[in-house]
């Protein structure tokens, strides 16, 4: 195809292009739903993706509970501890300038991760797969278990999206990301709105957890490396726009993959020089509505 | 002893203080709404008549003093529960949401108790929003906008309407049908505590005139007495 370039490769790249950016779409989805209704920048996203492996390790390893029972318990204790954090942590702080959410937040994941690392130590834990095999395409062979994870994530993205915009639910919700206090006044409880969106938000991120632990290592600092990518991926997208998140997701894993491919020295590079480019030319983010940052 | 029971007013507000931050905005209001009256809140820019209303519903959150609605207080209490207790709020700024549709900004608000317009209602009373029900909230035009911010406070079913300026920067014409539109919710038994600075507006429609300065009421007036005393709240307004 490409001077120098298999079939193989570039396929194989793009896979995994899509299952980094299918993890990048969902947690990048879940910090600006967040950030659209609270103005917090989740720091701790990363740890409670984290959480999120861990308890799927701990309920298979402790309860015997298998990957699918992990699959829904898993994300909702991440959720009631998002709610638990929202309440004793966020709430108080809510009338602060942001900067005291991200600061708190990172303070949750610096204890969160070293309580990890304490308890089970650094070096990382196997989580095998529940749906072992693949099929062989002829130019690559495809796990299972992976295009599950594609599917699956996509899904959940689509399935977030559309109970954002086009249900009454959604609306509740956008319309409390403009004027909260609106909102209220129309006598819809926005605290607790706050708390449940959070919770969601946080749920995500468990949930992606849960995906991933199969896929990479089960170790206290998996959030805490994706988290500078999912940071950028939020930035390009535009802070707070669901489908900018999704897309902006799925769309630099993708690059991110193929740069493997074609210049593997930048793979690691390519999605902070789009930010750049993107803070530089279109600084609201690539599918913000709003005009100017 | 007289044969006849003082009716309790809707609404009692005593000895209001609001503050926003350090800033104090209410020093003392004292006013009462009696239930199906039409009262407006008169004054100039800065006086305090916006602040009282978002101090009624809570939005306005350091506030001392009492406002006890159908007998109950309302200081100490969240937004939303204010809301369900059946007082609506329509903003100055009329709060159309842009990122909702004209349908959606209509179906906003929950059905808080019985006797709130369906959809089907209010687009028979305000007939301008059917035609744009898909557009986005903040393409209509201002009059438009101020229509739905009413319509939409309606299908809540609370009975207690917190109006705050609507003829605020509309054409003659459209001030005019927005009048209107307040008598028939005046005629349909609402009680409205009406914020306006246009004078003739609020001759137009109110019951009674409470005139605020310095975040304090320093007038009451019957609709029948302004004529009378014109020269005096012309003052007050600074007119």
């Amino acid at each position: 195809m490409f001077d120098g370039i298999s079939i193989q490769l570039l396929m194989g790249q793009l896979l995994i292009g899509l299952i980094n950016g299918s993890f990048y779409a969902m947690l990048s989805m879940g910090l600006a739903i967040i950030f659209g209704l609270m103005h917090v920048v989740n720091f701790a996203h990363g740890a409670q993706y984290m959480l999120g492996a861990f308890i799927a390790w701990l309920l298979l390893n402790t309860l015997g509970i298998n990957y699918w029972g992990a699959l829904f318990i898993a994300p909702v204790v991440v959720a009631i501890f998002g709610m638990v954090m929202e309440r004793l942590v966020l709430k108080p702080i809510h009338h602060l300038d942001h900067l005291y959410g991200l600061l708190a937040t990172y303070a949750v994941t610096l204890i969160v991760e070293g309580l990890i690392r304490q308890q089970y130590g650094s070096s990382g834990l196997p989580y095998s797969s529940p749906i072992p095999g693949g099929v062989n395409l002829g130019f690559m062979f495809l796990p299972w278990y992976r295009l599950w994870v594609v599917l699956f994530s996509f899904a959940m993205c689509l399935g977030t999206w559309y109970l954002i915009e086009h249900t009454k639910l959604g609306s509740y919700l956008r319309a409390a990301n403009e004027n909260p206090e609106i909102v209220e006044s129309f006598g819809i409880n926005v605290p607790r709105m706050i708390t449940l969106t959070y919770a969601f938000g946080v749920g995500l991120a468990g949930l992606s957890g849960v995906l991933a632990a199969p896929i990479y290592q089960v170790s206290p600092s998996m959030g805490s490396s994706l988290m500078i990518v999912i940071f950028a991926v939020v930035v390009i997208g535009g802070m707070g726009s669901i489908m900018g998140a999704i897309l902006t997701g799925y769309l630099l894993g993708v690059v991110e993959g193929l740069t493997k491919v074609f210049y593997p020295e930048g793979a690691n590079l390519v999605i902070f020089v789009i930010m750049i480019l993107a803070l530089i030319l279109r600084p609201q983010g690539l599918f913000s509505k709003k005009e100017g940052a | 002893m007289s044969s006849e029971t003082a009716k309790a007013p809707l609404l009692q507000v005593e000895n209001l203080n609001a503050w926003y931050a350090e800033s104090q905005a209410l020093h003392g209001m004292n006013f009462e709404v009696p239930e199906g009256e039409l009262v407006t809140l008169i004054g100039r820019n800065g006086a305090g008549k916006s602040t009282t209303l978002r101090s009624i519903m809570g939005i306005v959150r350091k506030r001392k003093g009492s406002i006890r609605f159908r007998g109950a207080e309302l200081i100490g209490r969240q937004t939303y529960e204010i809301a369900r207790q059946g007082i609506a709020y329509c903003p100055e700024e009329r709060a159309i949401f842009a990122s909702l549709s004209v349908r959606e900004n209509l179906g906003l608000p929950p059905v808080l108790s019985a006797g709130g317009s369906s959809d089907e209602e209010l687009l028979e009373q305000f007939p301008n929003l059917r035609a744009r029900q898909n557009s986005m909230g903040t393409m209509l035009s201002g009059g438009e906008q101020q229509m739905l911010a009413i319509a939409r406070i309606l299908r809540t079913g609370s009975r207690f309407l917190l109006l705050d300026e609507p003829s605020e920067g509309l054409a003659p014409v459209v001030v005019k049908e927005i009048g209107q539109q307040i008598l028939r919710l005046k005629q349909r038994g609402y009680t409205i505590l009406l914020v306006e600075q246009n004078l003739k507006f609020a001759q137009m429609v109110a019951d009674r005139h409470v005139v605020v300065e310095h975040g304090q009421v320093v007038d009451v007036l019957a609709a029948d007495q302004l004529q009378a005393n014109m020269a005096r709240v012309k003052t007050y307004l600074g007119v």
